[in-house]
Formats: C-alpha cells, structure tokens, sequence
C-alpha cells in the first residue's frame, strides 16, 4: 500500500473498502459509506480529542536530550493529570523512524526530566526500558498550560511535514484525552453527521484515550494496545440498548470504540454507561456482543489493530481484503483510505432478536438519491 | 476542575477587563465552571486567583494560539457547554473614517473579531456537540455590537467585522440546530469599559451602561438557552 504522507483527513478521493457480511469484497469511494448504512443503524465513534503527548526535553541527571511521549493515565478525569505512564526516547525526532530511534540514557527512579516548563520524576520503571511510570510536580493548571505551550502531537516518520494539533483533532474531537488520533473518525465530517441524521441512522459517541499505535520497538509493542480508560455516556447506553432490543445494527468508528463497547458488554453482560478501562484484547477467538460492523484505517497484519479486525472477519477474508487493498491503490496510516467490516453472519449469534422489529437488520443498502450526496460525493460520482 | 452534570463549563474570551471580566464574575458567582482567555500572564494569573477560574493566556488573533486555548478549556474543564467570543478589536484608535483606516488596522479587526471566533469555535465544536448530544445543553454566545446594524461614521472596521460575526452566527446556528448547538449574538449596549474609553475618550460615563449589567442579561440569556435543569446558571428571584 502506499503510504498517506499528507494531513488531508478528507481527500474527495478517498477510497472505501467494503467486506459485507458474507464476506464479499468490493472498492467504492469513501463518499459511498452513508449509502452502506440504513436507517436505524447506530454509528458510534470516538469523539476524544488528540493531546501533544509528544515532549521534548532533558534528563536531568546525564544532561541528555530525550523525547518523551505520554501514553496512559489512570482516568479521564480534568485534574487526574499529574502521573502518566510514559514511552522515552533518546536524542533525535520523528524524522528518523522510530524503529532506529536511540535509547534514552539508562533510567532510574528518583530522576527528574525537564520537559520545557514542567517537571517530571520517574516514579518507577515498567516492563521495559523506555517504559516508566512519572509524575510531574506541577498543578493541573500548569500541566494543561505546558501541555499547550510544549508539547507536539505525536509525529510519524512517513508525513512529510510536523502535525499540528488541528491536524490531529477529529472534526468531532471533544476531551482531550487521546495520545495518538482515533484516525477512523478523519472519515467523519459535519456534513455527513447531517445525512446521518436525515436518513435516520442514529449518531453517538463514546470518549476512549486511544492509545499510542506503535513505537518500532518490537518488545514494547508487544505489550501494547495499553489499558485505555474509556466513558460511556448514559444517551449512548440508551442507543445501544435500543439497537439491541430491536435487532439494528451497531457501527464501530475505529478499533477504539469496539474495544470500549466490548469490554462494557463483557463486564456487564450489556453496554453500561458509566467509566472503565478497557484493558482486553481482541482478536480472532473474540466474540463480539455488541458491535456488529466496523469502519477502520488499514492495518498492517501483525498488528494488534489487525488482531481485531479477525473478530470481524475470517482469515481467508481478511488475505483477501489485503490482496483488494494492494490492488485498489489503497492508501495506509492514519491520513490514509478506510475499510468498513460488517462481522460475518456467523459471529454474530448473539441471540434471538425480536421478529417484529427486525426490519432493520441487514436491510437491503438504500441508494442516497443523487441531489443529497455530499458535495465530495457528487465531485467524485458515487457509484455505490 | 471537574463538574457534575448541573454545572454549566463556560469559556470567556477576553476575560481580564471589560465585559469579559464583568462576565467571569458574574457567571462564578452564579455556581458555573469558568475559564477564560486573555493576552497578558499577569492579569490572567490575578483574575483566575480573584475568581476561582481557570485562567489561560492566549490571543485570539493567533492562529497557532487557537487550539491549545481550546485544549486547555476543554481538558481543564474536562469539556465545554457555553462559548462566549467576546474579545474584540476596535480597529484603528483613534477611529477613523473609512478611507483613513490603514489595512492592517481594518485587517486586525476582522482577525480577532471574525476569524478568531470562527476559529475558537469550530475547534471546539465537537466538545459543543457533545455537550449538547449528552443533554447538557450547548450555546455559542457571539458578543455583537449596534454598529453591526448602523452605519456610524468612524466605526467603519470594528462594524463590518461585528456585521460579519452576526451573520456567521446566524447561518452557523442554522446549520448546528440538528446537533443541538445554539449561536446567537448578542449586543450588550454602550458600555463603561476600557474599549469604549479608547474608541470615545471624551464620552460622559454616567450615561453608560455598567458591564456588570450587561453581564447579568448575558448570564441571562445563557441560562435561557441551556435545559431548564442547568439551574445554577439561573438568578436566585
């Protein structure tokens, strides 16, 4: 695939991959996707804002340039700011990929990072080397002010140019409590939230702390995705449990906001409003409850965001998917095309549905009359 | 600074004099979590410690100030309900008459009077959605003036850049109401602020209207546009 090295969160000529239930395959502009739902689906996507996780600084005890990314914290809560865990990198910036990034300086609990204007103290290391426990020794106000004034989103080697906080802000991003972009929501704008709400496919949403994606260090991304604090809104619950209850369907905007709803559903048996920590993996021995189709980047085999696209898909499907990605020109990373996976019939037993209500379920897809597409729609010819 | 479901999370801009300052007070004392902008580190640090607010040092008119203002109001509060765009830039000072207004003059106020608010807004407009998807309520207030809608000779940059922010407020609130945001501008009248002694040196003060008042109708109007249960927001009668 080729890589997207370009901050447009919306090209006119984004590319939509589309495995249905029965596992067929085809390539449509992404301007189709409002014709792939139908009224009565629930889109539920991620509406956490990005964080400039990424600061740069000193270790104060060598003197040592370091970069350290936030990655985690305990909760969602405004002033639940001072402890982090953290991923630190030596000297260097996102223009070496971060594979042949050096390591910090050896790092011991007790020592204090200088990041711009605020101060931090490793309270213990972790599983690795990079990776350690700190917490800063300023207020919350004046981490959300350093935050601001110091801290970059977190870069990636294959963009041409450093992102800006816009860049990495959903048009729906709210909180900001993300390390790196729940990207599976670049798809949505105000205009498709409007088609949505005209078709009757209801819209709601979620705020998880999307995790950091991938480091380049193999023995640290082997213990990612990290555990990701998450919170259900009560209206959000209530959307759910009404698709559940008539049979509609459930639409996941990114692996984020599957992981959320799965753990509620295998917690509490359905969907609970309310705070957790999504701290499960999912992949191919998965059963989802909840979620019944997901709309996504694309993703590398090996990773654990390809992990759990095979709770979605078989294998047989997914090598097919890839071969329909590679010959379609689809772009990857985060600024890169989609793909949206309805769950193959046969995972989805999750019950009996009521009868009466079942109208919803897999109705046949309702083409958008052409004088309502989106104006990206229209430039591009929805032949969906 | 966290706040439970009745507790209205407001934004200020221009927060340190005037108007702005008049609406900090008011709204914190009407039970609100507040935070507010403005350009200098010192007035900020005073006011935030006066009033209990969250203060932020920021300018409008900077691009690249636009989202980290909007990062610290939304991660501070841990999300936002009410956007109030009040500072504002007269143009030149003394005011001129059109033809002797310098461009950059002309350009500054549609900077921080149009563009700013445009910018702050729609950076915080998924946190506005969501306020308003959670029921919570969700309004933009856009600080207008009459000079938007009169032709006063000499206010010839600030009026056309007011006249800009209230029709943007308007379409805006239009193509907002199916998701639950709520634009409205506002004039507030003549007020005794530090603008109006720069833009009207010599006026007699005793006939202007005290910010503090134009604060409770302000207050006011929120408190209208917000779900009855946002009862903090509203005068004990």
């Amino acid at each position: 695939m080729i890589a997207a090295d370009r901050p447009v969160q919306r090209s006119a000529y984004s590319k939509l991959l589309h495995v249905d239930a029965t596992g067929r395959v085809r390539t449509l502009p992404r301007s189709c996707l409002i014709s792939l739902l139908s009224p009565g689906d629930v889109v539920i996507a991620n509406d956490a804002a990005t964080l400039p996780a990424s600061l740069r600084g000193v270790h104060v005890e060598t003197g040592a340039e370091i970069e350290v990314r936030l990655a985690a914290r305990a909760s969602l809560a405004a002033a639940d700011v001072l402890s982090f865990h953290a991923v630190v990198f030596g000297a260097g910036d996102h223009r070496t990929r971060t594979e042949d990034r050096a390591l910090p300086p050896p790092l011991e609990p007790g020592q204090r990072l200088q990041l711009g204007g605020l101060t931090a103290v490793i309270e213990r290391l972790l599983a690795h080397p990079r990776l350690i426990a700190l917490r800063f020794e300023n207020s919350a106000a004046e981490i959300w002010a350093g935050l601001a004034r110091h801290g970059r989103p977190i870069q990636y080697a294959h963009m041409q140019q450093a992102l800006q906080l816009w860049d990495v802000w959903t048009p729906i991003a709210a909180q900001p409590v993300a390390y790196e972009s729940p990207s599976a929501g670049f798809a949505l704008d105000w205009q498709l939230l409007a088609a949505f709400a005209s078709k009757g496919v209801v819209f709601a949403t979620l705020t998880h702390a999307a995790g950091i994606s991938s480091t380049g260090d193999p023995d640290l991304d082997r213990l990612l995705p990290f555990d990701e604090p998450y919170r259900v809104p009560p209206v959000t619950q209530q959307a759910i449990q009404g698709a559940s209850r008539e049979g509609r369907r459930v639409v996941a905007i990114g692996t984020t906001v599957v992981r959320a709803l799965e753990h509620s559903a295998a917690r509490f048996g359905a969907v609970v409003a309310g705070d957790g920590i999504a701290d499960q993996r999912i992949g191919a021995q998965t059963r989802l409850r909840v979620v019944d189709a997901i709309l996504s980047g694309t993703h590398e085999p090996g990773t654990s965001h390809y992990d759990l696209l095979r709770a979605f898909a078989d294998d047989s499907t997914l090598r097919r998917a890839d071969q329909a990605l590679d010959e379609g020109g689809f772009r990857t990373h985060e600024f890169g095309d989609s793909v949206l996976i309805f769950a193959a019939n046969a995972r989805t037993g999750r019950g009996a549905r009521s009868p009466y209500t079942s109208r919803f379920l897999r109705a046949p897809d309702v083409v958008q009359e052409p004088g309502r597409l989106s104006p990206a729609g229209r430039l591009v010819g929805c032949t969906c | 600074m966290q706040t439970d479901m009745q507790t209205p999370r407001v934004l200020i801009t221009g927060g340190t004099s005037g108007l702005g300052l008049a609406l900090v007070r008011e709204l914190r004392a009407r039970g609100a979590s507040v935070a507010f902008v403005a350009r200098t580190a010192e007035r900020v640090a005073a006011v935030a410690r006066e009033h209990g607010a969250h203060g932020i040092v920021g300018d409008v008119a900077q691009k690249y100030d636009i989202h980290r203002i909007a990062l610290q109001a939304s991660g501070a509060l841990g999300g936002l309900d009410v956007l109030v765009n009040n500072a504002s830039d007269l143009g030149p000072t003394p005011l001129a008459l059109l033809g002797d207004t310098e461009c950059e003059d002309f350009e500054r106020a549609l900077v921080t009077n149009v563009l700013g608010p445009f910018r702050l807004t729609k950076a915080l407009l998924g946190s506005l959605a969501a306020s308003a998807r959670e029921g919570r309520g969700s309004v933009v207030l856009n600080i207008s003036s009459d000079a938007a809608v009169n032709a006063y000779g000499r206010w010839g940059a600030y009026g056309s850049s007011k006249a800009a922010v209230a029709h943007m407020t308007r379409i805006w609130n239009e193509e907002m109401a199916s998701q639950g945001v709520k634009l409205l501008a506002l004039d507030p009248g003549d007020m005794d602020t530090p603008m109006h002694a720069l833009a009207i040196p010599d006026a007699d003060r005793t006939t202007l209207k005290q910010p503090s008042a134009a604060a409770v109708e302000i207050a006011d109007a929120i408190a209208d546009l917000l779900p009855a249960r946002s009862m903090t927001l509203r005068r004990a009668s």
